[in-house]
């Protein structure tokens, strides 16, 4: 293949990968390759043959035409790197590192009663240092994860027979039936959603609904998923994967374009389940909303969507930050309406109340 | 580039050439579609399709190998699925029935004895390895991986493996490898997001909904006792439920399920009644089966 068409081949990956399409030097090579079985001076057959190796989902798709378009046009330079939407980042008032640097005189390490006190007390109403504390366990947090029964086997003492295992052993005594080996199914991490409200009314418990949200993702990886909701829904899992929970929870502010928002909450939940929830996210899995049920339209959707979701999910856990008030009755029109799809019904406005909500998880 | 020194005979000119054969087994396809599946037999890369349910991925595996005149092996996809239902494994009750037997004739060479019993007769082939076995340099295999999204990571990353060297070594016997590789086709309905490095090795097509005239098209083909009326109220009419925002939204899979009853019905074109009794095969949910009866069964093909 002649040198400029390489060439011309390697920019446009390059006008992709700056548009978001991760073209990685392996696809490149590909697409090269194709375009070798193919007709270079067709713009069909390139077009075809850049977006079957360059592209790998379907959000690809609409970038990869507009860049085709831009890029085998000329007009090369109007190609720009998408600005970033504007965000509010949401600043901590004091974060675990900076606590110290800002209030010499504070302590950093709480003793056990104050942590017992601590973890009772509304993290709506906690002073900046003791926010940070609260940070700083729920760090700690390290089991916000469930399991199933998978399908597979594993040896056991008891449980069925296993005759595989049981002939393989005959086999290897000569025909000699030596003892009985049996197996149980194993169990495998069932899968947990996290739905967390950033709007106007959840602003003093987003924060640390978040943070507990990356617990939860450290804890089990591969089988956590979160959302943000507000006036849109935003996947905010792999921002969430940063170990590091302060800079996970700068990544995700970033990522969030609606904070402190209203809610929509009926129409993020229809469009989770639209989009993921019904392909196989949901199912048999673990969901929980946090959410104080302030629903500003009609409440209908959200009902009906909740009924959707009941059927989807192993188990629904509304966490409501205002449960825990004294007098609390679930009155707002969201709330009435998701309540009878609720298989659990939590607080979450402490530390000692998202632990229990990891224990809800745990033994859904 | 390795593998792309000859050409056999099973490889088309020109991706024109293919769609041309596929129509002839009664797939009709678009030029990405025909593209994707000639570089995938030029390139010798799987081909990794994604798209809504029912909209010919798998019918395209079959018809693929329909036109190679190739064996096709099916592999579906499930949670839990390892490698002794994917690969291969040892047939335990004959390989003790052979030691019963051999004891019997009082055969006492233990070392001949056991290296019969790890003989290939004894091996149970499960679609990967089968797929291996059967593609030769004349005539590829057509292995279909079929929804791979419901298979956990770790049959993923044994896939990827399998996938890129397309050879798999048991230990008792050796490693087996392909003569050359078999065509691959996985399918994933995306209720998961496969690994990155899975669909780095292969090329990657998302399949839409077909136009209305495709449609009109794939269901005269495959519908030909449907009449010409009946086939293009049947398209417009699944158009028309595409942009509903169902559920379930129908599939091609569906609106020839609908013409093939509506056949059977005797139905010469789509009326109301007729259409009332039929819904069933193109709305599998009641909710939008409601929807749909509640906006006026007449409104999805009137004007067409």
């Amino acid at each position: 293949m002649s040198r400029d068409v390489v060439e011309t081949l390697t920019g446009f990956a390059r006008t992709l990968r700056a548009a978001g399409v991760g073209a990685d030097p392996e696809r490149v090579q590909a697409m090269i390759g194709a375009v070798g079985h193919l007709n270079v001076l067709d713009p069909d057959d390139v077009y075809w043959a850049g977006r079957l190796t360059l592209c790998a989902d379907p959000a690809d798709l609409p970038r990869y035409d507009r860049c085709f378009a831009a890029y085998f046009s000329g007009a090369t330079a109007s190609v720009r790197r998408t600005a970033p939407p504007p965000v509010t980042i949401v600043r901590h008032a004091a974060t675990p590192g900076t606590a110290g640097e800002d209030e010499p005189g504070d302590v950093s390490v709480a003793t056990a009663s104050e942590i017992e006190t601590l973890r009772m007390r509304d993290v709506a109403r906690l002073s900046a240092a003791e926010r940070a504390e609260v940070h700083r366990l729920l760090a700690l947090l390290d089991d916000v994860s469930a399991q199933r029964r998978s399908r597979r086997f594993t040896a056991r003492h008891r449980g069925r027979l296993d005759p595989h295992r049981t002939v393989r052993s005959i086999l290897r005594r000569g025909g000699e039936i030596s003892g009985l080996h049996h197996r149980a199914h194993r169990t495998r991490p069932r899968r947990v959603v996290l739905i967390v409200d950033v709007s106007g009314s959840m602003s003093p418990y987003a924060d640390v609904l978040l943070r507990f949200a990356h617990a939860a993702v450290r804890s089990a990886p591969r089988t956590t998923e979160v959302f943000s909701a507000g006036t849109r829904l935003t996947r905010v899992t792999r921002e969430l994967r940063h170990r590091e929970p302060d800079s996970a929870m700068r990544t995700v502010s970033a990522a969030i374009p609606d904070w402190s928002g209203g809610t929509r909450l009926g129409e993020e939940l229809k469009e989770f389940l639209d989009r993921f929830g019904q392909r196989g996210m949901a199912r048999g899995a673990i969901v929980v909303i946090a959410s104080d049920g302030w629903e500003r339209g009609d409440a209908s959707l959200l009902g009906e969507q909740m009924a959707r979701l009941h059927r989807l999910a192993h188990r629904v856990v509304w966490s409501n930050p205002h449960k825990a008030q004294p007098g609390y009755e679930p009155l707002t029109g969201g709330m009435l309406a998701a309540l009878p799809y609720v298989d659990d019904f939590v607080a979450g406005h402490s530390l000692a109340a998202l632990e229990e909500l990891a224990g809800v998880i745990g033994n859904a | 580039m390795p593998h792309t020194t000859s050409i056999p005979a099973s490889d088309f000119a020109s991706p024109k050439a293919l769609s041309e054969a596929l129509e002839q087994h009664a797939y009709l396809s678009d030029d990405g579609l025909a593209t994707a599946c000639f570089l995938s037999l030029r390139m010798r890369r799987p081909l990794f399709l994604e798209g809504e349910a029912g909209v010919g991925k798998t019918e395209l595996a079959k018809t693929l190998a329909a036109v190679l005149d190739a064996p096709l092996i099916r592999l579906q996809c499930y949670e839990g699925l390892d490698a002794a239902q994917a690969l291969y494994d040892w047939d335990f009750p004959r390989q003790l029935l052979h030691l019963r037997a051999a004891e019997a004739a009082g055969v006492t060479d233990v070392e001949r004895l056991e290296s019969e019993l790890y003989d290939r007769r004894f091996l149970v082939s499960r679609p990967l390895l089968q797929a291996l076995e059967t593609s030769s340099d004349e005539r590829p295999s057509v292995l279909l991986v079929d929804e791979i999204d419901r298979a956990d990571d770790e049959f993923e990353a044994f896939l990827l493996e399998v996938l890129s060297d397309f050879t798999i070594s048991v230990p008792e016997l050796g490693t087996i490898s392909a003569e050359r590789p078999p065509v691959v086709v996985v399918t994933s309905n995306r209720t998961r997001e496969v690994h990155d490095a899975l669909k780095r090795r292969c090329l990657y097509h998302w399949l839409e909904h077909p136009a209305f005239d495709r449609e009109v098209a794939i269901i005269r083909r495959r519908q030909p006792e449907a009449t010409e009326t009946l086939v293009r109220q049947v398209a417009a009419a699944a158009g028309r439920l595409r942009q509903l925002d169902l559920l379930k939204a129908p599939g091609i899979a569906e609106s020839l399920d609908w013409t093939e009853a509506l056949v059977a019905l005797g139905a010469r074109d789509l009326n109301p009644d007729t259409a009332a009794v039929t819904l069933g095969t193109v709305l599998k949910y009641r909710e939008d089966t409601e929807r749909v009866v509640d906006g006026g069964i007449g409104a999805l093909f009137n004007g067409a």
